[in-house]
């Protein structure tokens, strides 16, 4: 057991040893510089379309070394986030902390009593909107939304919308939808998008509402349709794919993919990492990701990111209170 | 014969001086991350996932794999000589195991389990090579109802296996369970069983913190306690010829071999199931199918034989659904998913078609990983024995370090270490009493499964049970269930009929 354990210590020494090495010749930013490795919690457990996303962000970082120090992915998912949000409010004045943040942002504070103001926190930048797209299974046979929502209703609670937990993005949009089309689906919850996915191809559900990321396979191989998107204009990925607006209907929904740090995090390492997101959002991979997976590039940084997220908690508040009054299950 | 073709070029791919270092050293690496308690698969991959830039993707994603199959012929190792399971994969492995290493035979018991890791994998990777796009159609017509048939399955084997007294091993079951729904209810979104409001339990109770906790700790205060007056040597040297007697052993066992590794292979395919399952039933029913059932559970080769075929065989099952739909079948496949994804290769039904190089390169070097695991791993049983033959008092105090080392990487939580501790303490008590630990740590991995599965068909089916049944894969699992739930009882039944009989003529 001593020997194993030897090696294995030799061996994070040496993984560690490479890391630094890798981007000890990084400069960015002059003036501060990161001391030690940087934490970056993730809302979501591994695995999942934001741990992903994450862990995209940490390899580009790594890969065009625009960070002088490693950055460490931390998943800390439970509580739908309030777990992460709670770890952050702790590391008040930490210059070391970035969290990946999605709309559980604002929904889990809002939802649940954690002690949370995300006021406090201090916004570094918004990176990208993930979008939404209504889907249904390719042998379903509707094409169009008129034909969905018919199929609906005739189907009345026994069709089946598939989703990753009620408070979740998808459940809002499934909400409005519902609330739009005066409809009453049943909505069943599961572990991740992926597993939605899945679960809509094989016909165990009828239709979900998916980040194009998730489904982008199965519609690639013809499994899947998009129905209609939930984005004020048509998406690159998907020019065929009408926008609900143009349809009539006023339903946009958009998940941010921002980070955020700690209350009172000193300004130059604030600058230092909007520097560095700065970089990121410029560089090719990040450019192909986007385009290629559906989701709108949206940088912003500072005051104005500020302005947005207290928007949008104050939008997502609406439809929480909305849903909860119709004590929808 | 197109696929011949393919997969040759693949091993062409993979055959390449750099990717067979790179397998080499992702398997030794992979080997002694699995055989520490705490340190699975999963912290394995994740370690060297940011080091993976400095090799081609296809590449870098061999690596990857090769740590993910190493890990699990290391799995064996620490439930064989320290009866810790270092992932639930491995809790079935430590039934016959961890006796084998305590009657001194520790050396053959790893051969046997390094040899049924082989059988287990190569035959899963012919499977896979054969039959992948088929299959994946299966693994897409499993809905939740499915699921929870197969879970049930796997609970159903369980209580036919148990120990001598049923009624307890129901208790730890239903303990198990109790513990799984600690945490947010995935449906409805609410904390349950959190004490009050303690942040650490938000995301539950996770296998390896009971596991540490109940194995670990517990196995050592209670050892200490036994082994007071006169410290226990185990006696554990392996000799070439006790190797040779151990092969030919094991060569007898065909069936169980094989079954285990079809059964490891359709499991493991199937996405949310898994090797865990998988090992559990393929420990069943190789008791079950024995000639002499009373033997298993102490030290019967058989029995390290049996689960480690089959969890071999699922995990590279579960790559399939991985690489086919896009849908990782276990954390560590969530993040080689992560890894493609950051290489721009798109996983889902495209991707054998789209990049058939990386694709047959990583089926290929499967093949390979295979090989250098087994040999690997028969050069390095003496070396893990010899770890047996340090005084108990040395190696108590560095397995205690290791476990809780182990328990807090991979959350850094103080509040696991704690709980590790309180852990400790119950499994000390739970064994003294006599209660068998394996069930209540199973039905905490397979807990959450059933019980999400379960209500997710309820839901979708608006409250009708009857679903379960109506639904044909569902309700032939359901069947086969009552089946092995039955048997047993009718088995003790007519023996004890036979008995009343007897005395009579």
């Amino acid at each position: 057991m001593a020997y194993t354990f030897t090696r294995r210590a030799a061996l994070a020494i040496a993984a560690s040893a490479a890391l630094v090495a890798s981007s000890a010749t990084a400069v960015l930013a002059e003036g501060w510089k990161p001391q030690k490795p940087v934490e970056m919690v993730i809302m979501a457990g591994q695995g999942g379309g934001a741990d992903r996303l994450a862990r995209l962000f940490q390899s580009i970082i790594q890969k065009e070394r625009l960070a002088s120090m490693p950055v460490l992915p931390v998943n800390k998912g439970g509580g739908s986030g309030a777990e992460a949000l709670r770890y952050l409010k702790d590391k008040e004045g930490d210059a070391h902390v970035i969290m990946a943040t999605l709309n559980s942002y604002y929904t889990t504070p809002l939802r649940t009593d954690i002690g949370v103001d995300i006021e406090e926190f201090t916004p570094i930048a918004r990176m990208a909107e993930d979008t939404f797209i209504l889907w249904v299974n390719a042998d379903s046979g509707i094409t169009n939304l008129d034909e969905y929502v018919a199929a609906v209703k005739a189907a009345g609670r026994d069709w089946k919308m598939g989703g990753t937990g009620t408070g979740q993005e998808d459940s809002l949009v499934t909400a409005m939808i519902e609330a739009e089309f005066d409809l009453d689906v049943t909505y069943v919850p599961f572990k991740g998008g992926g597993d939605v996915a899945k679960n809509l191809v094989g016909g165990h559900i009828n239709s979900t509402v998916n980040n194009p990321s998730e489904q982008m396979g199965f519609y690639n191989a013809g499994k899947s349709i998009p129905l209609v998107a939930f984005t004020p204009e048509r998406l690159e990925a998907f020019p065929d794919v009408p926008t609900a607006r143009e349809l009539g209907h006023d339903i946009v929904y958009a998940m941010q993919r921002s980070f955020v740090a700690p209350k009172d995090m000193p300004q130059e390492a604030v600058d230092y990492y909007t520097a560095m997101f700065k970089a990121l959002s410029e560089s090719e991979e990040w450019q192909t990701y986007t385009s290629e997976k559906a989701l709108m590039p949206a940088y912003l940084t500072g005051d104005a990111l500020q302005t947005y997220f207290l928007e949008e908690r104050a939008k997502h508040k609406a439809i929480l209170d909305n849903m909860e009054g119709e004590g929808s299950s | 014969m197109e696929m011949l073709a393919l997969l040759g070029d693949g091993f062409a791919t993979s055959l390449s001086p750099l990717n067979l270092m790179v397998v080499l050293l992702g398997v030794t690496a992979g080997l002694f991350i699995g055989a520490m308690p705490g340190l699975g698969s999963v912290n394995g991959v994740a370690i060297v996932l940011p080091l993976t830039f400095i090799v081609p993707p296809s590449s870098a994603i061999i690596l990857l794999a090769a740590i993910y199959y190493g890990a699990m012929y290391g799995g064996a190792v620490s439930s064989v000589l320290l009866g810790i399971p270092g992932a639930s994969t491995a809790v079935a492995t430590t039934f016959d195991g961890r006796p084998m290493a305590q009657q001194g035979k520790a050396g053959l018991a790893l051969i046997a389990a390094a040899t049924a890791s082989f059988v287990g994998g190569t035959i899963s990777v012919v499977l896979f090579t054969l039959f992948a796009a088929p299959l994946a159609d299966l693994a897409l017509a499993f809905g939740p109802a499915e699921e929870f048939a197969l879970v049930l399955l796997a609970f159903t084997t369980f209580v036919g296996l148990g120990g001598d007294d049923k009624l307890k091993t129901v208790v730890m079951i239903c303990l198990g369970l109790v513990l799984s729904t600690v945490g947010l209810d995935l449906i409805s979104g609410q904390p349950r069983l959190i004490f009050g409001d303690m942040p650490g339990f938000y995301s539950g109770i996770s296998f390896l913190v009971l596991a540490i906790g109940v194995y670990g700790i517990g196995e050592i205060l209670y050892t200490i306690e036994t082994s007071k007056t006169a410290p226990q040597v185990t006696p554990a040297k392996i000799t070439f010829r006790e190797l040779g007697a151990g092969l030919k052993r094991i060569n007898k066992m065909w069936k169980t071999m094989s079954l285990g590794s079809f059964l490891g292979f359709f499991v493991g395919m199937l996405p949310a199931a898994g090797a865990t399952p998988a090992s559990l039933m393929a420990y069943g029913i190789a008791k079950q199918t024995s000639k002499e059932p009373e033997t298993f559970g102490k030290g019967n080769i058989e029995g390290v034989v049996a689960p480690e075929t089959a969890n071999n065989a699922a995990s590279t099952g579960s790559l399939l659904p991985m690489l086919t739909l896009g849908i990782p079948g276990s954390p560590t496949t969530a993040l080689l998913l992560g890894g493609m994804v950051m290489w721009g290769l798109v996983p889902g039904p495209m991707l054998f078609i789209e990049q058939p190089d990386f694709v047959w390169g990583l089926i290929s070097s499967l093949y390979t990983a295979n090989f250098a695991a087994v040999l690997i791993n028969i050069a390095l049983i003496p070396l893990f024995v010899w770890a047996l033959r340090m005084p108990f008092t040395v190696l108590c105090a560095i397995v205690i370090v290791l476990c809780i080392v182990g328990g807090f990487a991979p959350s850094q939580k103080m509040h696991d270490v704690w709980l590790i501790a309180a852990f400790g303490v119950a499994g000390y008590l739970l064994r003294k009493a006599d209660y068998p630990l394996a069930p209540l740590v199973l039905a905490l991995v397979l807990g959450p499964l059933m019980e999400k599965s379960f209500r997710q068909t309820l839901i979708a089916e608006q409250g009708n049970v009857l679903a379960f049944i109506e639904r044909p894969l569902s309700g032939f699992f359901i069947a086969l269930a009552v089946l092995f739930f039955v048997l047993p009882l009718v088995q003790a039944w007519r023996r004890t009929a036979r008995r009343a009989i007897a005395p009579a003529e």
